[in-house]
């Protein structure tokens, strides 16, 4: 079992209710409030874990497929724990044009893992997006909230080293 | 009081290349002077010029530095500050002159620009809502308060105002639309999910000036008959959301939102609803089942939601652009704003122009205005003297436009008419090594990604065209497929049930239209006119330009490449795996492709 699965056994086993209870009471009545609620559980436990899915649902009395059906919508959400660092390149039309497609291979390369895949040791997760917003600095990466621009493939080895 | 202002650019641009740690040096080198109370600094939104931020701007001299990092700030206080010379190498230099300027007003990418909706992005404090109103804001709400609703929906008709999100639905027309809805509640929704790659207009607006998107709210709101506003802002612009959150905290602590506006009697509330990452999102009916709290799925209309729109009432959606135009023109008149651009479109456009040009950034220019005029005098031309070859805009919606059409005026109708459309504004310079099959591919990549799989023209069409063009940059392609592809683009165009899908054969559609013969180079020669696509690539060394030096040697993770030092190095084909890192490693030019 690799430490993602076992993070997640984890949390799930011994899933405290009260911290999302006390997270719910915010939300509860009020119209709307189930892209929100999943924000805020997300924040609060780093992925949507199963059993706060199902207890939402008795909470909010809805069937868990409706949360299920708008968790897998959103590509915000995530159902597997995810690593410390979030690396996320930017696969917007600047960075396309300006090259970006090397560099993410080379990340990936470096990782050892493809899109959206966590590192075993739960240190990283890799992700490519749409567009960050940074285009004049294209080719563009985030490591968490730090933004990486007119990157190479030379340069991303260093910048993992400062991970 | 202050002897000088100093404006940092924190737009997210110039925070990406440093500029908090210019703030931060800074401060400590004012201490270090004793100048901490005669310096002001201003951490200030968008500039535009992203390209050489973090941007440094000290008034009331004018004097604009650029590419400043933290290491730069002794120098910068001990030379300026306290002495008064200006540092020449921190100034912008003109790459056609190769002389330094030293107003911004000066640099062609500033002076051939109207800035209008971005008047005061990059000047005011952002998070302070005084210098708004120093500047006049706040100036049309009181007056759309004071006038009678109908009268604020003439106002914005006449002025000829048309949506900035896309589509260039005129924006009067649609607050009409929901002012004749009869209902006891009704709703003005802000739509600032901006997803398409290689835009970022709206992001600087919230960024830089968040009071005039809130003052266009409240107009909307006057005019319509609505209390309430939600702002849906994509979660992946936090300094946006955070920028909105403290303007509308300052403007209910001031009595412009909340309780009875300026004592008018008139109520008006703004809520702020986080996105999740749906590009789908952006169109109209899918944000209204997302705000609700649902997937953010389309739905057909009729009803339309100025008729039946969140929780069932009536709904005015509007751009973030379109919103931030409206206090403009209840404050300066409809004819003033109308006097500006062409018959049919009124106003400025913002651009985020990026790609493979000089001058990257963001640019506000007159309707009208031709795109060489954008590409050339703004953009700087192309980056390392390389050729243009087309200009990709309106994002996945949009199209391609080719060298003979640089002349045309930039408008609505005039871009439609050529297949592409406005779009939100995304501008992407391409040059001869840009591979347009690739693009194509590229985009149809990106909006069956988003597709939300509803309808089956959408859903299923772009998968199919993607297989297509997927095959034809892989050497795969077969003669019948470019009639295949144009069948299936119009059938997904006509059919679908949303925007999205309307428009998504679009940069296909364009690109066949004006770049054939590049698609016909990968499917009948096996070729790849631009050398972008991998597998149709074939690596070798010019043994007369190779000086030996092994570069590309350590690079090649196939171990591909032989040779003895200071000889001429070979590349086995049938080792390679064309990944390129020779060809990107090597100084000499000598790795070439065929």
């Amino acid at each position: 079992m690799c430490e993602c699965h076992e993070t997640a056994a984890k949390v799930e086993e011994s899933f405290e209710y009260d911290r999302l209870e006390s997270l719910l009471q915010g939300f509860l009545g009020k119209k709307g409030a189930m892209v929100p609620i999943l924000q805020a559980i997300q924040s609060e436990f780093g992925y949507l874990p199963r059993p706060a899915m199902e207890y939402t649902a008795k909470r909010l009395r809805i069937p868990v497929s409706r949360i299920f059906g708008v968790a897998t919508f959103y590509a915000q959400f995530h159902l597997h724990p995810r690593g410390k660092y979030i690396v996320r390149v930017c696969r917007g039309t600047a960075c396309h044009v300006r090259g970006v497609s090397k560099v993410a291979d080379r990340m990936q390369e470096l990782l050892g893992v493809g899109v959206g895949q966590t590192t075993e040791d739960l240190k990283f997760t890799y992700e490519e997006v749409a567009c960050i917003g940074a285009c004049g600095l294209a080719p563009v990466m985030m490591i968490n909230d730090k933004t990486y621009g007119k990157l190479t493939t030379d340069k991303v080895k260093g910048i993992l080293k400062d991970y | 009081m202050y002897e000088k202002h100093i404006l940092i650019c924190a737009g997210t641009g110039c925070i990406s290349s440093g500029a908090l740690d210019v703030e931060e040096a800074l401060i400590e080198e004012l201490k270090k002077h004793n100048l901490q109370d005669k310096v002001r600094i201003i951490m200030s939104g968008c500039h535009g010029f992203c390209e050489k931020g973090p941007l440094f701007i000290v008034y009331p001299e004018d004097i604009f530095y650029c590419e400043v990092t933290a290491e730069d700030m002794p120098e910068l206080v001990e030379e300026y500050l306290v002495k008064g010379n200006i540092v020449e190498r921190l100034l912008y230099k003109d790459p056609t002159t190769d002389k330094r300027v030293i107003s911004h007003e000066e640099i062609p990418f500033y002076s051939k620009q109207m800035r209008l909706v971005l008047r005061n992005c990059g000047v005011i404090d952002p998070e302070n809502i005084d210098e708004y109103i120093i500047r006049g804001g706040y100036s049309g709400m009181k007056k759309a308060l004071e006038m009678e609703p109908i009268e604020v929906v003439n106002a914005v008709k006449s002025s000829g105002l048309r949506g900035r999100g896309g589509a260039g639905f005129p924006t009067g027309m649609k607050w009409e639309f929901a002012y004749r809805s009869q209902n006891d509640k009704k709703y003005m929704v802000c739509n600032a999910d901006e997803g398409d790659p290689g835009a970022f207009m709206d992001r600087s607006v919230l960024e830089g000036d968040p009071h005039a998107v809130l003052e266009g709210l409240v107009i909307g709101g006057r005019a319509i008959g609505s209390d309430e506003a939600y702002i849906y802002v994509r979660a992946e612009y936090p300094l946006a959301i955070k920028r909105l959150r403290t303007a509308i905290a300052q403007a209910e602590e001031y009595g412009l939102l909340g309780k009875n506006i300026f004592n008018s009697g008139i109520d008006f509330k703004i809520n702020i609803k986080e996105g999740a990452g749906a590009f789908v999102c952006g169109e109209e009916t899918a944000l209204l089942a997302s705000i609700e709290g649902e997937r953010g799925l389309p739905r057909p209309r009729p009803p339309f939601p100025a008729v039946k729109g969140l929780w069932g009432k009536p709904t005015c959606i509007n751009n973030v652009e379109t919103l931030a135009n409206v206090p403009l023109i209840l404050r300066k008149g409809a004819d003033w704003y109308s006097s500006i651009g062409t018959e049919g479109s009124k106003g400025t456009k913002i651009f985020a122009l990026t790609g493979k040009i000089n001058n990257t950034g963001l640019c506000e220019v007159p309707m009208g205005i031709s795109l060489r005029e954008i590409v050339y005098d703004i953009g700087g031309g192309i980056r390392n003297g390389k050729k243009y070859k087309a200009v990709q805009i309106g994002g996945p919606s949009g199209g391609c436009i080719p060298e003979e059409l640089l002349d045309l005026p930039i408008d609505f109708d005039s871009l439609t008419a050529k297949g592409a459309m406005m779009g939100s504004g995304g501008m992407v310079v391409m040059d001869e090594e840009t591979c347009m099959v690739d693009l194509a591919r590229y985009f149809l990549s990106f909006t069956q990604n988003e597709s939300c799989g509803k309808c089956t023209p959408c859903r299923e069409g772009t998968k199919r065209m993607l297989e297509i063009l997927l095959r034809i940059t892989q050497g795969k392609g077969e003669p019948e497929d470019i009639p295949r592809l144009e069948k299936l683009a119009v059938s997904v165009k006509d059919s679908s049930l949303c925007g999205l899908g309307q428009t998504a054969p679009n940069p296909v559609l364009t690109t066949l239209r004006y770049f054939r013969d590049e698609y016909e180079a990968h499917i009948f020669d096996r070729r790849c006119p631009a050398g972008q696509c991998k597998d149709l690539l074939t690596y070798y060394i010019d043994a007369e330009l190779c000086i030996g030096c092994r570069a590309c040697i350590k690079a090649c993770p196939a171990e591909a490449i032989t040779g003895e030092k200071k000889e001429p190095h070979v590349i086995d084909e049938a080792k390679c795996i064309s990944c390129g890192a020779c060809f990107d490693k090597c100084k000499k030019d000598a790795v070439k492709t065929k």
